[in-house]
Parts: structure tokens; sequence; C-alpha cells
């Protein structure tokens, strides 16, 4: 039989290394005939020449797995000729219980060590502690849930495999009948409602301390800054001296008014356009948010901050960060780093980069930083709306606009 | 009860026409069948291709994901101008990703596996000749094949498939100018959707009615197995549900088509404002979300019902808790109907709501948490035969743990608001509800195969299978949790415009390959199927000593089920290694009369005179002994 096994793997040997060379043989024909088209031939040739390459490397790949189909059957055919000498000698076919249960038992090891691995060589690579105040009570949040529900994924896995292996079946056995206990169910559905509970409390008071829009008696009033989304950038507008936004609508908008802020409100006159979103260390920052055509969604993660840009519906996120780019450079060890805002709602074929670069900075930076930044109004928008001309002539231009919607 | 002497005319009707059906033509007997096993082999092989359809996509877009860079000519062959210069199209992008969370999700785990299982075992489990309305359920398939090839067709459009996330929210959706996929693909998407929510609703009303009035003499609620019971509230939720979507998705019909403003409000494109005013696009939210959340426990109840029966069969034990089991399936199907919001903590919904939904959503994981340790203590002391389905079961509730556990992360709306539409809820959903789910069917498709087919599949193909299956899936979603956590969003055609996402491109190449290991391991379960269900080796009548009455059915698989009259049923279905029984299993048509050595006074607890019986057996049994 050991003979027979010789010769079935030879087979399968001298057929893999032919394979093998036919597969590399047409890929260097491949490479030839490509080098050959880049040394200048004629465009035709080329794309002549490149069509057959289309198929070679696929085909290499087919012709691997047909390979790989037929070493299993091979094995699958030894396993059986094995399995059926045993038998014929008169000794216990494969117990294939017995192997299975190993396997499983094997998997649950390995599976536990590689758990293990990702926790800590995959886990390094997530997010830096949260750099907002809220996030901070998140990030313990997190740990918590963290630490329960990993303890329930090592148990319930580990007994899982372990009755697998453990009962695993024999002829020589019975299984318990044992079709019901109430006091067992009773505690199992009570604990985990019992952990569920705390929770949901501790949960539902973090957030509603997030959501809660109220500023607290005594505090300064925030920063507020506008984000506007659109396909596929975010428009940026801050306060001006008055540190009141003005009022937008959606219907003002124009190639020089970009978010349509309204002229009629006094407080839109002093607003200024950012390109960065700067924000100073330890403020409480209200970030207005708004879509243009369709949902996208405000998402800074470093700050545990995001809210959904959603047309016709103006939302705010209330946020107070606590650590500056700096600290976070120098906290990672990354001269590059940056803090980001980018779209995490499909939004169409750029959503994959729409991002905004965040800086959170000392609030004498702010300060300098906020008084180089443009107004809104600029002389072309100026232009456009006839502000040399008399209020009441622009209030009747908009009259007109509104009667014709 | 009337239905039953319908039945009986039925089976009169049978014994006297008996040989009419072997005048079935070929369109009778397989294309219009009105056979509910020929139905479920309809929509399983239906179902079946769909799967690896969406896989092959899946492939397609990881392929993208792990190469941004690199060009593949053979794309360009394959997919034209959908990948010019062999680099994906980021809009086609979207749309292989839409239609493979449609395929799978709905055409699938929602069509593949309820329309399969609910077809064949309702009508065999609970001793019917057929469904309560054999046409409308040859309806249903078609409905849904139907649906099928218009979702399928849409790859065949200039504009190609749809593209907006296969949650579709408008506007996005709304508007066909705002992406190649809200054009032609998304009327598409809408319409074959109508028509696959109709085919669900006629199979729902179906399964239900059968379950409430076609049961067999003897059979009443209680003693109906778990698969039963699962296909029975999965179908209530169905109906309950679907109906909402299809209101949601007539609504955005108008607003594509007709000017109307449902989802529509504040809408600039181009720089142009749009006339649309008043509409909101949170209701559409939910509305979707109202079906979208009974849609995952729709996908994830049948698996857990057959992965009951099989967990059950093959550890040849009771299952454990079979009152808490059947409890806990009624607390999911109620609770699942107040949860949605939990999808939309973060779009801007008021957040008091948010919060209510929270203590909802943590409710939910309780019957869930109670399951998983039923499953757990059913393997306790059992005596487990793996067969490929039993390792499928396994691998279900492996799954189940450990995506469920991560479901308490998303379900608390502060943590949700880093965590939203991250791979982490990528993770957390493709093992809770897609490798959960699709194990599921994989263990209902090795376990019931000789019922569909007469024929075993193949144990070591299928073991190879199991194997490279579990394996790869862990390895495809564990590590997609470190990048959800990393905040890397969903749905990113690329991530070579984040510096900081680049040390993620090594893990993304890692998934990649697991992937297509998964995806080559799924040729095996597909040689298997195809070559067994004509070269497999021939099946007994009780290929798995099972108690349930399927397996009293003759291997020929007749139309109507049973030659003769139905099997009356005087048990429940788990009698596995009753202890004073020669044999480790008691089919639910035995009486109690023939198996006094192994009856328990718990037996008979609505059935005084079975106890004073049994009283007067064991009494006659220990005087007996006395006397020797």
């Amino acid at each position: 039989m050991a003979f027979k096994k010789l010769i079935n793997s030879k087979k399968l040997l001298s057929l893999f290394a032919m394979l093998t060379l036919f597969g590399t043989q047409v890929l260097m024909a491949q490479v030839e005939s490509t080098t050959k088209a880049a040394e200048g031939a004629p465009a035709a040739a080329a794309n002549a020449a490149d069509k057959p390459s289309v198929w070679a490397g696929p085909l290499y790949y087919v012709l691997l797995f047909l390979v790989v189909c037929f070493a299993v059957a091979i094995v699958g055919k030894i396993l059986r000729v094995y399995d059926l000498t045993k038998q014929i000698q008169g000794k216990k076919p494969m117990n294939w219980n017995n192997i299975t249960g190993i396997l499983f038992l094997l998997f649950l090891i390995l599976g536990l060590y590689g758990s293990y691995w990702s926790f800590t060589t995959q886990g390094a690579m997530i997010l830096p502690s949260a750099a907002s105040v809220h996030g901070e009570s998140l990030d313990t949040m997190f740990y918590v849930t963290f630490g329960i529900t990993v303890t329930v994924f090592i148990i319930t896995q580990i007994l899982l495999f372990g009755f697998v292996f453990q009962y695993r079946g024999s002829d020589k056995r019975k299984a318990t009948y044992y079709p019901h206990n109430n006091a067992i169910e009773a505690a199992w559905t009570i604990a985990p409602a019992i952990v569920l509970t705390v929770l949901v409390v501790f949960g539902f008071t973090t957030w509603r301390k997030i959501t809660n829009h109220v500023d607290a008696e005594g505090e300064k009033a925030s920063i507020d800054i506008e984000v506007v989304g659109h396909q596929f950038a975010w428009e940026l507008r801050y306060p001006g001296k008055d540190q009141k936004l003005g009022k937008i609508n959606y219907k003002l908008v124009s190639g020089t008014n970009k978010v349509g802020v309204n002229f009629k409100d006094p407080h839109s006159m002093d607003d200024l356009v950012a390109d960065t979103l700067v924000i100073p260390v330890n403020k409480s920052i209200r970030l207005n948010i708004q879509a243009q055509d369709v949902i996208h969604s405000v998402y800074m993660p470093h700050f545990r901050v995001q809210l959904n840009a959603v047309p016709g519906l103006p939302t705010f996120f209330k946020f107070t960060p606590t650590v500056t780019t700096r600290q976070m450079k120098a906290k990672e060890d990354n001269a590059k780093f940056e803090y980001l805002l980018y779209c995490n709602k499909i939004c169409g074929g750029g959503h994959y980069n729409m991002q905004k670069v965040v800086r959170v900075v000392t609030e004498a930076e702010y300060q300098a930083w906020l008084a180089q930044q443009k107004p809104y109004l600029t002389d072309a928008l100026k232009k456009e709306l006839k502000f040399a001309e008399t209020e009441q002539k622009e209030e009747k231009s908009e009259n007109r606009l509104a009667l014709n919607n | 009860m009337s239905t039953l002497s319908v039945q009986d005319h039925h089976g009169v009707h049978h014994d006297e026409h008996g040989h009419e059906h072997h005048h079935d033509t070929f369109l009778t007997k397989y294309i219009f069948s009105q056979d509910h096993k020929m139905i479920a082999k309809q929509f399983l092989i239906t179902g079946i291709l769909m799967a690896v359809i969406a896989m092959i996509l899946s492939i397609l877009f990881r392929i993208q994901l792990a190469y941004p860079d690199k060009a593949f000519p053979l794309m360009e062959t394959l997919l034209g101008r959908f990948a010019p210069e062999g680099r994906m199209d980021p809009n086609f992008y979207l749309s292989l990703v839409t239609i493979h969370g449609t395929i799978m999700v709905f055409f699938v785990l929602t069509a593949g596996l309820s329309g399969t299982f609910s077809n064949l075992l309702i009508p065999l489990q609970i001793g019917a000749r057929d469904m309560a309305s054999p046409f409308m359920n040859m309806l249903s398939y078609w409905l849904f094949f139907t649906a099928s090839v218009i979702m399928l067709g849409s790859f065949f459009i200039e504009k190609g498939p749809a593209g907006p996330g296969w949650t579709i929210y408008p506007p996005l959706s709304a508007l066909p100018k705002a992406m190649p996929g809200s054009d032609m693909g998304m009327t598409f998407w809408l319409v074959s959707m109508v028509l696959f929510v109709a085919s669900s609703l006629m199979g729902g009303i179906n399964y239900v009615s059968t379950v409430l009035n076609m049961r067999t003499k003897g059979m009443d609620l209680w003693k109906m197995p778990l698969t039963i019971w699962a296909f029975f509230l999965t179908a209530i939720l169905g109906i309950l549900a679907f109906p909402v979507l299809v209101a949601g998705v007539v609504l955005l019909i108008f607003d594509r088509s007709v000017g109307t403003s449902f989802y529509l409000s504040d809408i600039v494109l181009g720089g142009v404002p749009q006339p649309f005013e008043g509409g909101s696009p949170i209701l559409f939210q939910h509305l979707f979300w109202f079906l979208g959340h009974p849609e995952v426990y729709i996908v994830i109840m049948p698996a857990l019902g057959i992965s009951s029966e099989i967990i059950a069969t093959n550890s040849r034990k009771p299952i454990f808790g079979y009152h808490a089991m059947v409890y806990s399936l009624v607390g999911i199907t109620v609770l699942s109907f107040i949860v949605w919001g939990h999808h939309m903590f973060v779009t801007g919904m008021n957040p008091f709501l948010g919060g209510v939904f929270m203590i909802t959503t943590l409710i939910i994981a309780v019957p869930s948490a109670v399951k998983t340790f039923n499953y757990l203590a059913t393997l306790w002391r059992g005596n487990i035969r793996f067969t490929p389905a039993m390792m499928f079961a396994i691998g279900l509730v492996s799954f189940f743990i450990s995506g469920g556990l991560t479901g308490i992360y998303l379900g608390n709306a502060a943590l949700d608001i880093n965590l939203h539409d991250t791979y982490f809820v990528v993770a957390h959903f493709h093992l809770v509800m897609g490798s959960a789910a699709i194990f599921g069917m994989l263990a209902g498709v090795y376990h019931w195969f000789p019922k569909m087919f007469g024929r075993l599949m193949d144990e070591k193909l299928g073991y190879l299978h199991f194997w490279i299956t579990f394996i790869g899936a862990y390895l495809v979603f564990f590590p997609m949790h470190f990048m959800g956590l990393d905040g890397v969003p969903r749905r990113y055609y690329a991530f070579t415009e984040f510096e900081s996402f680049e040390r993620w491109l090594s893990v993304n190449t890692f998934i990649t390959w697991a992937a297509i290991m998964a995806a080559v391991a799924q040729v095996a379960f597909l040689f298997n199927f195809f070559y067994s269900i004509f070269f497999g080796k021939k099946a007994p009548q009780n290929p798995w000593n099972s108690n349930t009455l399927e397996w009293t059915t003759p291997v020929e698989r007749i139309h109507g089920n049973w030659p003769g009259e139905i099997p009356t049923v005087y048990r429940w279905p788990y009698d596995y290694s009753k202890p004073g029984h020669d044999e480790d299993f008691i089919p639910q048509t035995v009486p109690y009369s023939e198996t006094m050595s192994s009856n328990l006074p718990h037996d008979f607890e609505n059935n005084p005179i079975g106890l004073e019986e049994h009283n007067k057996w064991t009494n006659t049994q220990r005087s007996n002994e006395e006397v020797k």
C-alpha cells in the first residue's frame, strides 16, 4: 500500500511540476511580449500583444487551482485506501469523531492565541485615547464593555469547543437525557440582564450628557463653527467679532455664495471662511452641521465626534478638545500627525476622499489665526448682491426671488 | 378541526389518482411546480447561484481594497467601462458593495434560507401534504426569480447597477444626478425589491397559515420542532415588516419620478438650488429600518431554528430548555420591532429617542444570550456526531457569540458615536448575521439534502469545506474590528488618500487573500452539492436517526409526502437518549404505550389518564422486582 501511495504522490509531484513550468512559461511569454511592446513597437501591435497577456496571469491561477483540486482528490483517495486496508487487516476504521474533536480543540487553542495576537498587535494600531472631554468618558465606557465582552467571549468559546471536544461521539456512551432546569435557565436570563442594565444606565447617562445642548450656567458660550458638506468637500465658516453666525438659506446658494448666507441677517456681515478647522484647546466648540446635496457625516474619530449632515435638517455637536495637535504629534511620535474630519456616510464616487484637516491650537495661536482669515463677504459677492445700492433695493430683489419660487 | 377533514380529503384524492402525477410534464414538474419540495429546491438552487454571484462581487471589491494602486487588465476585459484601464471605477465599487449587500441580505439569506427550508420543512415536519396554498407558493418563487433577474439585469445598463449602499438612503438614491448608481440602476433596484417583497409576503402568509391550520393529529404547538417555531415567527416578522419597506420604496419612487418631496428638502445640486421642500431624509431611514431591523432577525432566526434541530439530533440529546428557546424566539420577534432606531443614533434623530432605542436594544440581547447558553447546555454531556451539518451548526454558535458580543458596543448609543459606519460595524454584522446565517443555511443543506434529493452528500468534502470556510470567515472579519476602532470608514473605495490608513494596507491584503481562500473552498461545496444530486450515495429513510416527522416519509419524495395516512404525533421531537429505551432516539410517531420502560412522569403533564397508566405500570414493575 505504501508503494501505491508513493506512485500517487509521484504522479502528483510530476504533474505539479509540469503545470508550474507551463505556468511560468506563459508568464514569461507575457513579460516578453509586454517588454517588446514597450520597446517601441507601434501602438496597434502593443494592443495586439497585450490581449493574450490579459488571460495569462489568471490562467496560471486557474491551473494552480486545478492542481490543488487534484491534490485534494488524491489525498482523499489515499485516506480512503488507508482506511479500507486498516479495516481489511481487522483494525478499527478511522474515527472521524475523534479527529474532528481534536481539530476543534486545536482550533480553540490556535483561535485563542490568534485573538490574543490580534488584540495586542492590531489592537495597538487603534486610535489613541480621546482628545476631548466627553471622549474620555466614552473611552472608560469602552474599556468596561471590552472587559465584560472579552471575558464572556473567552469563557463561552472555551465552553463551546471544550464541550465539543469532551463529548465527541462514541459508541460506548449514551448522552445524558437532560431536557431542562428552570433554576439554571432563570440564572442565565437574569445574569446578562443585570450586566446589560448596568451598561444601559452607564451608557444612557453618558449619551444624555453628550447630547445635552443647554449651556451650563456660568459656562462661557461655545464657539460656533459651521460645517457644510457637499459632494465632495466641506465648507467652513467662522463667526466674526459678534460671535454669531449669520443665517443661511439654500435658495441663496450661488457660485460666489457657496453656502447661501443670508445677508439680510446683520450677523452675517463679519463672518469668515477658512480652509482648515482650527479650534482652540479646552474651549467648548459647537459644530453646526449642514448638508447641501446628500447625507454626509462629520466624523472626527480622535475627538469621538460623529454626526450626520442631513439636507434640510441642521444639526450640531458640542465638544471640548483637550489635546493640541502639537501635543498629539509628540504623543504619537509622528511629526506628520494631523487630526482629521472626514465623511463617514456614503455620498457618491468621491466619498473616499472628503477630508478636512483639524488643528487644535492654544488660545493665543487661535486668535492670531482667526485674525488672518478672509471675510465670507468677498468683493465679488458684494457686487453680485449690489451692495453699493440702497438696502431697500436689495430687499426688493430678494422678495422677487422668493416670489419667483 | 375543519382543516383536518380537508386534509383527509386530500389524502383520499391522492390514493385515487396516485398515478396521475406520473404524467407530469417537465414544465409542471420542474418549472411551474406546486409541490412544496420542488419549490424549496428551486429556492435553494436560485439562492446558491445568487450567493455565488454576490460572493464573486465581494472578491472583486476586496481585490480593489487590497491592491488600490494596481491595474488588472483582466478586469477591463470582464467589466469593460466599469474598470477603465484595469482600474475599478469608484462609482462601480459602490455599486458592487450595494449589490453584494442586497443580494446577500435579501436574495440569499431571506429568500434562499427561509424560502428553501420553510417550504421544505413546514409541511414535512408538521405533517401536512403540502402548503396551504400551493399556487401562491409557486407564485412566490416566480416573483422571487423575476426580482433576481431584474436585480442582476441592472449590471447590463449603461450607468451600472444601484450604488447608494444596500440601505439606499435618499437623497443620494433619490437624485439620479447625485451618482451614476442612482440613475436607471436604482429604478431597477426599486422594482426588483417591490417584486421581492411581494414574493416574501406570499411565502410568509403561506407559512403562517400552514403552521396554524394544517398540523397533523397530535401535533400541538408545544410539540413542534424548534425549526418550525423559528420559521413561523420569522414569517410573522416578515408579514408585519416587509410592507413598510414597500411603503418607503413607493414614496422613493414618487420622489424620483413624480417630483414629490417626501424625503427631500433644502437641496442644492451642482450649485443649483432644487425645488424640493418640506421632506425629511430621516423619514426614509425610519421606514427602512422598521423593516431593516426585523430583517436581520428574519435572516438569523431560521438559522437558529435549523441549528437547534441539528445540534439536538447530533448531540443525541434533547435541546436544553425547549420552552426557553421558544420564549426567547418570541421575545426576539416582539422586541425586534422596537429597536430599529439603533441604526440611527448619529443621523440627527432626536437624541432622546436614541436613548430609548438604546434601552430596547440592550434588552434584546437577553433572549439572544439565553439561546447561546442553551446551545452550550445542549452540547454538555452529549454524544456528539460530527456530521458536516453539525459542524456548521457549531460554527454558527461560535459566530453568533463573537458577532453578538460586539453588538453590545454598537447598541450603546454613546459608543456608537465613534463606531457608526466603520469597519467595526462591518465585522459585527458579517459575523452575527452574515456568517452565522450562511452557516445555518449550509448546515441545513447538509442535513436535509437526503430529504431533498434522496442521496447523501460526501462527508469528507463537507469537512474540508467547513474548516476552510470557518477559519476563512474568522480571518476575514476578526481584523476588521480593529480597523473600525481606528476610525476606518466602510464603503471607501480606497484608503490611499489618508496617510493614517496606509498601515492597514497589509491587513487589507491579508483579508482579501483570506476571503479568496474561503471563496475557493465553496467550490468544494458546489461540486459536492451538484455531484451528489446525481451520483451521491443513496440515502436511507432516516440517515441521522432523527425524531422528526420528515424522516417518516419515503425516500422517493412523492407528491403528498406520505403514501398512506399522515402519521399521528404523540410526543415532542427531542426524545434523544432517553434512559430506559434501547435506542438513542424515539421518533415523534411512537406512542408512549410502546415505550413504557422509558416514560417519565414529566411526559404526562397535561394527561391525567396517561399519568395514571404510567404510575400503574411503574408500580407493577416495582412489585415484580420485589417478588424476585
